[in-house]
């Protein structure tokens, strides 16, 4: 490094003086693991997908296609397919987004739009975080132990009464895809409240006031003001919810009854493809945990589609407000 | 008001020969940010022990010059600088040098204040140990802050925070951490224009004091305070002869010819307030 | 007509002054919009207070049946089996603890190193972009995958299930969270300080070390708080990494408990005493998740 150049200064009393080689050695050094260590998360990414893709491959290549769509899984006739897996995991997911993505989006109208005082909102927060902090399994034990016995008598009853609708055909006896996806839209709350009060805040005072300004309701200027600015938020809100919903696995392990059957009853056990590869991998045999690493792959494309989605839903939601500053 | 195309002709307006040592002398012949040219051949010495002012309309590229000279600009991706600056006789933009190793010997002092987020003593501090200074610490930090007129004021609270401080006691932090390390140029990019005026007067009278062992170089946006402070200044104005606004040195001379007997009638118009 | 006989006709015709209807300000609090906004505004309080209650209602559970049941013994004694009495889920916070441990250790410097070069090194470059496009994409990761990636690499080349291999599960889900968090926290130091340092001559690296870091600690930290915090509660990955055990840990590459699995496994049983001992370890985990919630909002609150 030829960077002594200025010694010859007279520089009595000075402190200055260049970096040691010591110095220089570190500082690239210390630039190069920064380096690696990006490099790493990007290889360790490629590398999760090689690893399951090359342990599926086997499978691909037996099945095809065909594993996607067929609903047979019997060990002894080597015949596998997921499509129960797949319909549970959409169906169940869809159905927490129903009810987690409009109670969530409620609940950040809730916070942001000046139905609470302010100590009273902090602790709403609160309570949304605490739900967010709750593990999976415990939602699970809880569901099992307090939520479906909750939901026997009504859901018995529905059956009977309306057992005529697809949705409540068949009669709730333990596990279901009804309570699964209850406690999957409680589990979403609050990744969709979070998004959508960001969402919501980011609106420029300006455009608050001036829906006010013209003498409307304070639910006329939520729902025709608000919401709407805010619209692509929202809509990245719940599509990162449903990510959500379709990546998660324990509660629905314990809730969801493990059954390979495709069923449009909200009460029929189901299978989900998460809760699949929870409850199969430990026992299965070499061939069976190529099939199951073919299901992973399904799922990991349908998480990382969906969560790619949302990300640019939201990208595009936040250039909006950009572009006006 | 902007330079006609007779007066771009004229050249490079060149300074009074200056009279004293010249610590850096800076040959610009064109600066550009990307394609933009920001600055035209201009040549500035700096002079030792004096204080140097850059004055002129927003625009004139006067901070560029100023952050040239200690190669911060080298932080922006797309700076280019074509030309020589030259620091006791070697030109700090040669290739093999690294402008690390230049910042250490030109100490520059900023706009808005900038402590760092460590206590007072740490941020005067940072310099000495950084250039792995192992004597009498607690010396050399009180003489900095003596030094940068803050020692009264702050002896009692070394420990707090540099951030806890008033902006005008912050800027004089900056100061004292700059001036810690003894270096013999102190850059000074408008380190007013952010303080009230009962700050600013102290900043003035301590930068009066500090010429006697430092070499300043300072932009300001406010002439009376060049005319209180500079000993020579450097008035630099903007060329839109081009399509495009381009900054050049007009004219460089002792502060009172400049003021009072400018050469160029651009100068003129602007040290009587015609145009800002 | 002449101008004085036009005035008083016109004086002696009866005009009525005209009368402006004034708009009437008051409420009017049974209007249709009006009805309509309460209306609204009564469903959001309910919808509010609904969600409330599966909170309500898992605390209660935890607090009546958990706590109940926590007592020394709990959380000392080992998993009981089949029909036994007593016993306790000791082993089970000490693995959640290694585990989480672990995969702190391998996560933090990993992350922090990978946040500094996209928050300072090199922003815009095509490598930062595409780590923080992964590391947003991945923070909806399904837990189970990490499971099953760690058991393709590291159970199946070990030839045994171990805590090390719980411990990488989690690290992996740890990343995202932390190295988001520290590039946040580092792009929040103004860019003035950065300046600073850089005018004293410091090298990147040590503006880095000297400046940025400290400075944006508290960001970081919090970030690593909300990390662990959800790796402790996260049961998925450890299925079929760290599987289960009865016993104490005694080294790394061999199965420990933990308290996701704990829970999970005994909550499928049908005796009451598994069943009891779940509640009272749901509590413990809820609980050390809370305290990692909170220490991450106290050090975030702290600003330089």
């Amino acid at each position: 490094m030829a960077s002594h150049h200025f010694d010859h200064i007279d520089r009595s009393g000075s402190v200055s003086g260049p970096p040691s080689p010591g110095d220089y050695a570190f500082d690239r050094g210390f630039r190069g693991i920064a380096w690696l260590s990006a490099v790493f998360i990007l290889a360790l990414v490629v590398y999760i997908i090689i690893e399951i893709g090359g342990k599926a491959w086997p499978a691909i290549t037996e099945h095809g296609l065909g594993f996607l769509t067929s609903t047979t899984w019997n060990v002894q006739t080597q015949e596998f397919g997921i499509l129960p897996e797949i319909w549970g995991t959409l169906y169940s997911s869809f159905l927490a987004l129903i009810l987690g993505g409009v109670f969530g989006v409620a609940i950040a109208i809730f916070l942001t739009q000046d139905f609470l005082p302010n100590r009273l909102a902090v602790i709403f927060r609160t309570i949304i975080e605490l739900l967010a902090a709750i593990p999976s399994v415990v939602f699970g034990l809880w569901g099992i132990y307090v939520l479906i016995p909750l939901l026997r008598p009504t859901a018995n009853w529905l059956h009977e009464e309306f057992g005529f609708i697809p949705f409540f055909s068949t009669s709730l006896s333990g596990p279901g895809l009804g309570p699964a996806a209850l406690v999957l839209a409680i589990m979403i709350l609050p990744t969709v409240a979070s998004i959508s009060v960001d969402a919501l805040r980011q609106i420029p005072y300006k455009i608050k006031e001036a829906a006010y300004g013209m003498g409307t309701t304070r639910w006329e200027a939520i729902l025709k003001v608000m919401l709407p600015t805010a619209g692509s938020g929202i809509l990245a809100a719940l599509v990162l919810g449903f990510g959500r919903a379709l990546g998660e696995t324990m509660a629905l392990a314990m809730l969801i009854g493990n059954s390979n059957q495709i069923s449009l009853s909200l009460f029929a056990p189901a299978n989900t493809l998460a809760a699949l590869l929870a409850s199969s991998f430990p026992e299965a045999g070499p061939v069976e945990i190529q099939v199951l690493m073919y299901a992973a792959l399904a799922l990991l494309a349908i998480t990382l589609i969906v969560n790619a989605i949302g990300l640019a839903v939201m990208k595009f939601a936040t250039r909006k407000f950009e572009a006006e500053r | 008001m902007n330079a006609t195309p007779e007066m771009s002709a004229a050249g490079v307006a060149s300074a009074n020969a200056p009279t004293g040592n010249i610590v850096m002398d800076c040959q610009i012949d064109k600066v550009f940010y990307g394609d933009f040219l920001a600055v035209r051949a201009s040549t500035v010495p700096i002079e030792k022990n004096k204080i140097t002012g850059f004055i002129g309309p927003s625009g004139c590229g006067k901070s560029t010059v100023l952050r040239s000279l200690n190669r911060m600009n080298d932080l922006i991706p797309i700076f280019r600088f074509e030309g020589k600056v030259t620091y006791h006789g070697q030109d700090i933009y040669d290739k093999k040098v690294d402008p690390v190793v230049v910042r250490r010997y030109i100490g520059m002092v900023f706009q808005q204040p900038n402590p760092f987020a460590m206590s007072i003593y740490d941020n005067v501090a940072f310099g000495l140990r950084l250039n792995g200074f192992k004597g009498d610490m607690d010396e050399r930090v009180e003489k900095a802050l003596k030094g940068a007129a803050c020692w009264n004021e702050v002896k009692d609270k070394l420990k707090n925070s540099g951030l806890s401080l008033s902006g005008g006691q912050q800027q004089r932090l900056c100061i004292a951490r700059a001036i810690a390390t003894e270096p013999d140029v102190l850059l000074m990019d408008e380190p007013c224009s952010a303080l009230d005026p009962i700050a600013t007067r102290r900043v003035e009278e301590l930068m009066l004091e500090l010429k006697e062992k430092y070499t300043i170089a300072l932009v300001t946006h406010n002439m009376q305070q060049a005319t209180r402070v500079a000993d020579t200044t450097a008035f630099f104005g903007v060329d839109i002869s081009q399509g495009s606004r381009t900054g050049y040195l007009v004219e460089m001379g002792p502060t009172q010819q400049i003021f009072e007997n400018p050469r160029e009638k651009l100068t003129g118009e602007y040290v009587r307030g015609e145009f800002s | 007509m002449s101008v004085p006989e036009l005035t008083v006709e016109l004086n002696n015709r009866n005009l009525e002054p005209v009368q402006r209807r004034l708009p009437n300000l008051n409420r009017a609090p049974f209007e249709i919009r009006a009805l309509k906004s309460g209306f609204l505004t009564a469903i959001t309080w309910i919808v509010a207070l609904l969600a409330s209650v599966p909170l309500l209602s898992v605390i209660y559970m935890l607090i009546m049946q958990g706590g109940a049941r926590l007592d020394w013994e709990a959380l000392t004694a080992l998993p009981p089996s089949a029909f036994e009495q007593g016993g306790g889920f000791g082993n089970a916070i000490i693995g959640t603890l290694v585990m989480v441990g672990l995969a702190t250790v391998i996560s933090v410097p990993i992350g922090i190193l990978a946040a500094i070069y996209l928050a300072i090194l090199d922003p815009d470059s095509k490598l930062a972009h595409s780590v923080r496009f992964l590391a947003k994409a991945l923070t909806g990761f399904p837990s189970i995958l990490a499971g099953v990636f760690v058991y393709a690499v590291l159970v199946v080349t070990m030839k045994t299930y171990s805590a090390l291999a719980g411990g990488v599960a989690l690290a992996v889900l740890m990343l995202p969270t932390v190295v988001l968090a520290a590039e946040q926290a580092m792009m929040m130091v103004p860019k003035k300080m950065k300046d600073a340092a850089f005018g004293m001559g410091c090298t990147r690296a040590q503006v880095i070390l000297k400046v940025v870091l400290p400075t944006g600690a508290p960001g970081i930290l919090t970030g690593i708080m909300l990390a662990i915090a959800g790796a402790a509660g996260n049961s998925a990955p450890l299925l079929f990494t760290a599987l289960f055990s009865g016993y104490y840990l005694t080294s790394l590459t061999e199965p420990t408990a933990s308290l996701a699995i704990l829970i999970f496994n005994f909550s499928g049983m049908p005796y009451d005493n598994q069943l009891e001992l779940a509640w009272a370890a749901s509590l413990v985990l809820v609980l050390v998740v809370l305290v990692f919630n909170i220490l991450a909002r106290i050090i975030g609150r702290q600003k330089y």
